[in-house]
């Protein structure tokens, strides 16, 4: 029976006690009767105890990396578990792994791939990195080549635009 | 607000059962997706969640699923619009704590709901009686294809579709089967049960959360991880398991009968009596004796066709189901109104017959 065992997330005393396994590791955590209620334990529809955990495991750093889209911080993360938006997973990309580990089978998707949503993905990821060479090449003054990564611009962007209708 | 959606489900009522099974009550699969170029539902103000809940609207729109079927903002519905709902696990509770600019499409034969601004831009859910993960893939499958064509999804090569919280990263596809399991609960053996199902990475819950042991013998149980498994994989790990936890229940009520079969006809029968006599009777209760009944069922005791009806009472007699239209009743006036609902469909069935008793499941 483990007494006097403080709740990981404030430091009352702890009095609900959960063991999980993920990925064949026994993962625990003690809680408070407040934050447990709070946390959704008392309704298992709405509990996942890996959800939790993550915010734990998440990032030993004092680094303050933040979001460069939406300005979520990793403190802002810690604290309500959710990113902010769809760039948050590249912004906070080399701190991600060790909590996904914990969290899932694997850390790469297996899964499908949308065809439309994919292909505008990588459409505007060549657009933004050509408009990049653009400006070097006007930059050295080599407007043959600026001229060429202009036309090619040109018609990704017409692309993009077709396939976002 | 949702009157409409009530008619519409009552009218359906004795269809429900047309392809309940034992064990395996339904199956659900629910996708997480969020649109490109957007902040998550959390943090978006209200503008810019209007303007996603107005994009998704538009791509949904048309849709013959959607066409016959209902659209509601949260702000516009009431509590215990919001509440019968969740009942129907047409909604989640987390939808029902937002306030405006979040919404829920819902198909005109309730398979289908689509939440709009819960924790994703984009919560795709489809339902279906009985075991049934794989038939229902093709058809999630499809819709998402439908909705990628109109609507950009925050998708990556590495961590596949974005969400709001990294444990729905990947897939974002959460499968849950809803499995009735008396046999193992009775025998004490569920706690095993459940213990080996999280060891393989899978949750056990009650039907509707509330303590440790299921209301109405109820479980769900889903797949926790989305994130390095494809789709065919997670659904096959989750249905080897499932067929498991089918079979272990199987065998434990064929020992249950051996060894304790007029224990067992007691309690059917008394269930039976207090379902068709009682003038009082709270959820708990009823969901217990209705459990009873449709492991009756199961045993050749009542006709086959009675199952769709006992799985339809089993979400009648939930609080919000009862008192719905009347906006303000207490606790004694539901659990009169639930056994007196229990009664007029219950004496129209026919008697237990324990004579056509059958051990074939």
């Amino acid at each position: 029976m483990p007494n006097n065992l403080k709740c990981s997330l404030c430091e009352q005393l702890a009095t609900v006690h959960l063991t999980q396994i993920i990925n064949n590791k026994v993962q625990k955590i003690d809680l408070c009767e407040s934050c447990a209620q709070k946390k959704g334990v008392t309704d298992p529809e709405g509990f996942s105890l890996a959800e939790m955990l993550s915010n734990n495991n998440f990032i030993n750093t004092s680094e303050s990396v933040s979001c460069e889209q939406c300005g979520l911080s990793i403190a802002d993360f810690k604290k309500v578990g959710r990113f902010g938006c769809p760039d948050c997973y590249r912004a906070f990309n080399e701190h991600l792994k060790p909590m996904l580990q914990d969290m899932h089978i694997g850390t790469l998707h297996k899964g499908k791939v949308p065809e439309n949503s994919f292909k505008q993905t990588s459409l505007s990821e060549k657009i933004a990195l050509l408009k990049v060479q653009l400006n070097e090449a006007i930059k050295v003054e080599a407007y043959e080549d600026a001229a060429l990564i202009r036309d090619e611009l040109e018609s990704l962007s017409k692309e993009l635009s077709n396939s976002e209708r | 607000m949702i009157e409409k959606l009530i008619e519409n489900l009552n009218a359906k009522k004795s269809k429900t059962g047309s392809k309940a099974s034992p064990v395996v009550i339904s199956s659900r699969i629910r996708l997480a997706r969020n649109l490109k170029d957007y902040v998550f539902p959390n943090r978006a103000n209200f503008t810019q969640r209007c303007d996603i809940l107005s994009k998704v609207e538009a791509a949904l729109e048309g849709d013959s699923k959607f066409k016959k079927g209902f659209f509601y903002k949260i702000g516009d519905l009431s509590q215990l619009e919001k509440r019968l709902l969740v009942e129907r696990h047409l909604i989640s509770r987390e939808l029902c704590e937002k306030e405006s600019g979040s919404g829920v499409f819902i198909s005109s034969d309730h398979s289908c709901s689509v939440m709009i601004n819960e924790e994703d831009h984009m919560r795709i859910q489809f339902l279906k009686n009985g075991f049934n993960l794989n038939a229902l893939w093709k058809i999630v499958n499809q819709f998402d294809d439908l909705m990628d064509s109109r609507l950009p999804y925050a998708y990556s090569k590495d961590y596949g579709y974005l969400t709001a919280c990294p444990t729905n990263l990947g897939t974002g596809l959460r499968a849950s089967v809803m499995m009735h399991l008396p046999g193992l609960t009775i025998s004490e053996n569920i706690d095993k049960v459940i213990r080996a199902s999280n060891q393989l990475g899978l949750a056990v819950r009650g039907l509707f959360g509330e303590g440790s042991e299921a209301s109405g013998h109820i479980y769900q149980i889903s797949n926790q991880q989305t994130l390095g498994e494809s789709e065919g994989d997670i659904l096959a790990r989750l249905g080897g398991v499932l067929k498991n936890i089918l079979e272990h229940e199987l065998n434990a009520r064929y020992k249950y009968i051996e060894d304790h079969k007029a224990q067992l006809f007691d309690k059917i029968g008394r269930s039976y009596g207090v379902l068709r006599n009682a003038h009082i009777m709270n959820s708990d209760e009823a969901m217990n004796h209705l459990s009873f009944m449709r492991m009756a069922v199961d045993l050749g005791l009542f006709e086959e066709e009675f199952r769709g009806l006992i799985d339809y009472l089993f979400m009648e007699i939930q609080p919000g189901h009862i008192q719905y239209p009347e906006s303000d009743v207490s606790v004694e006036f539901r659990d009169i109104k639930r056994a007196e609902i229990l009664r007029n469909n219950f004496q129209k069935l026919p008697l237990v017959n324990f004579d056509n008793f059958s051990e074939q499941f």
